[in-house]
């Protein structure tokens, strides 16, 4: 290699042995490269390649939040559901509990009510017969003994013995009555 | 004049294989600059044309990529993953700058021998990949000192907890190769392939050219068919060739830059 390399330095154009002027354009050539590709040009791509790297991990990231959060809402929204229905069917039993409450209260009161008017209407008929009674005794008595007198003549006119007379037919009238009353019964 | 030059030396009615004379060339237009030639012309327009295409891609890259900026990424991620990463690690997007500019230079330098009317590789003059290679050198020997101390750099080269004796043997093997001969085989190997490469297809393109048109005989005329084959499948060849050398000096350089970061033993 070496005396092959000597034979050739004979010559004038030896392709071993670099000239002086493209060893300087060599350099100036990789220069201008070094400074336009390598210095302005490759930092630009790799900002971007960064960036991209970063929106993608980015994206994934917040698509991952999204999903999660939209969980979490799917998961608020049924808790409220639940917690809804609960509460409506809470609100259901209370209102028939209410309901029939309110119900047996106005039996109880209607009841009440009917056992008194009930009651008061067989207090005043009552009243209202002894009334009858008492006048008509009355009444009857004077009938009777107008009646009597009227039959016999003035005779009886012992009051004493009148009014014995008079209350003995009048119990016996009330004796028929009640006797009638009971087999009516 | 490539073709000027080539025809020149065959003018003697017979065929001539084409020599080291195709490697030469005089200043552009007589009474120009010695230094004005088609090589130093061509090696400016290929550092221009690496800026524009790569401008073009992320002068304003970006998040979704359109166009140009989805090939530029293409070699970028091509740079990275499989020049940068492999060697360099976490230190890989620090060094993507020079990895870029040095394989992207360096193909187009290479693409330049199959493009019609400059048909010159521009890394067959031996000193393009020899500025490359002393630049990756520099840097390496720097990172070095820099990152493993001035002393400890050289000494981390060999390895210890071997048998005295060995140590004379692989003392100077070591220095020699890491420190003298990495840097020139580094060059070297960029330079021959290119050399040779362009060397065969002027061998057979000239072959067609002498054989169909110079001087078309009978005899000749099928040797002038097979010359031009033998050109077309060379030319498809050439193309990997150019991708490969372009990727193998990146990754190589990728590889010292990392040796100078990190001791390797």
């Amino acid at each position: 290699m070496i005396g092959a390399a000597s034979v050739l330095a004979a010559e004038e154009n030896n392709p071993l042995v670099p000239h002086a002027y493209e060893l300087v354009v060599g350099v100036f050539s990789f220069l201008v490269v070094m400074i336009v590709l390598g210095k302005i040009l490759t930092p630009r791509l790799q900002k971007v390649l960064e960036e991209r790297t970063q929106a993608i991990e980015g994206g994934l990231e917040r698509a991952e939040q999204a999903q999660k959060e939209a969980q979490q809402v799917l998961d608020q929204h049924k808790a409220q559901q639940k917690a809804a229905a609960v509460e409506a069917s809470n609100e259901r039993r209370k209102a028939e509990e209410q309901g029939a409450q309110i119900i047996a209260q106005a039996k109880e009161q209607a009841q009440v009510e009917a056992r008194r008017i009930v009651d008061n209407a067989k207090a005043q008929i009552e009243a209202e017969r002894q009334q009858a009674l008492q006048s008509l005794r009355a009444e009857i008595g004077a009938l009777s003994v107008e009646l009597a007198g009227r039959v016999v003549g003035e005779s009886l006119e012992d009051s004493a013995r009148q009014s014995r007379v008079v209350d003995r037919f009048l119990e016996e009238l009330e004796e028929r009555a009640r006797t009638q009353e009971q087999i009516t019964s | 004049m490539n073709a000027q030059t080539v025809l020149a030396a065959s003018e003697g009615g017979e065929f001539q294989a084409p020599g080291p004379e195709l490697f030469d060339f005089p200043p552009l237009f007589a009474g120009g600059p010695e230094w004005l030639t088609k090589p130093v012309v061509f090696a400016v327009f290929g550092a221009l044309v690496t800026c524009a295409l790569f401008w073009m891609a992320f002068a304003k890259p970006k998040l979704v990529p359109r166009g140009m900026q989805n090939v530029g990424e293409i070699g970028y991620m091509f740079v990275r993953d499989e020049i940068a990463r492999p060697f360099l690690g976490k230190n890989t997007d620090r060094w993507m700058p020079m990895l870029m500019s040095l394989f992207f230079l360096i193909w187009i330098w290479n693409i330049f021998a199959v493009v019609p009317v400059i048909q010159f590789p521009i890394a067959s003059h031996i000193a393009f990949p020899a500025v490359l290679a002393i630049i990756v050198y520099i840097t390496k020997v720097y990172l070095g000192m820099k990152h493993q101390g001035p002393v400890k750099y050289f000494t981390n080269m060999i390895p210890p907890g071997l048998p005295l004796p060995v140590y004379f043997l692989l003392v100077p093997i070591e220095y020699l190769s890491t420190l003298i001969l990495a840097p020139f085989t580094h060059a070297v190997r960029l330079f021959a392939n290119m050399f040779a490469g362009h060397t065969i297809l002027a061998f057979f393109s000239l072959v067609g050219f002498w054989f169909l048109f110079e001087k078309p005989t009978l005899a000749g005329f099928g040797v002038g068919i097979i010359g031009v084959l033998i050109t077309i499948v060379m030319t498809a060849f050439e193309l990997l060739i150019q991708f490969l050398q372009a990727f193998l000096f990146a990754m190589l350089a990728a590889m010292y830059i990392q040796s100078g970061l990190e001791a390797e033993h």
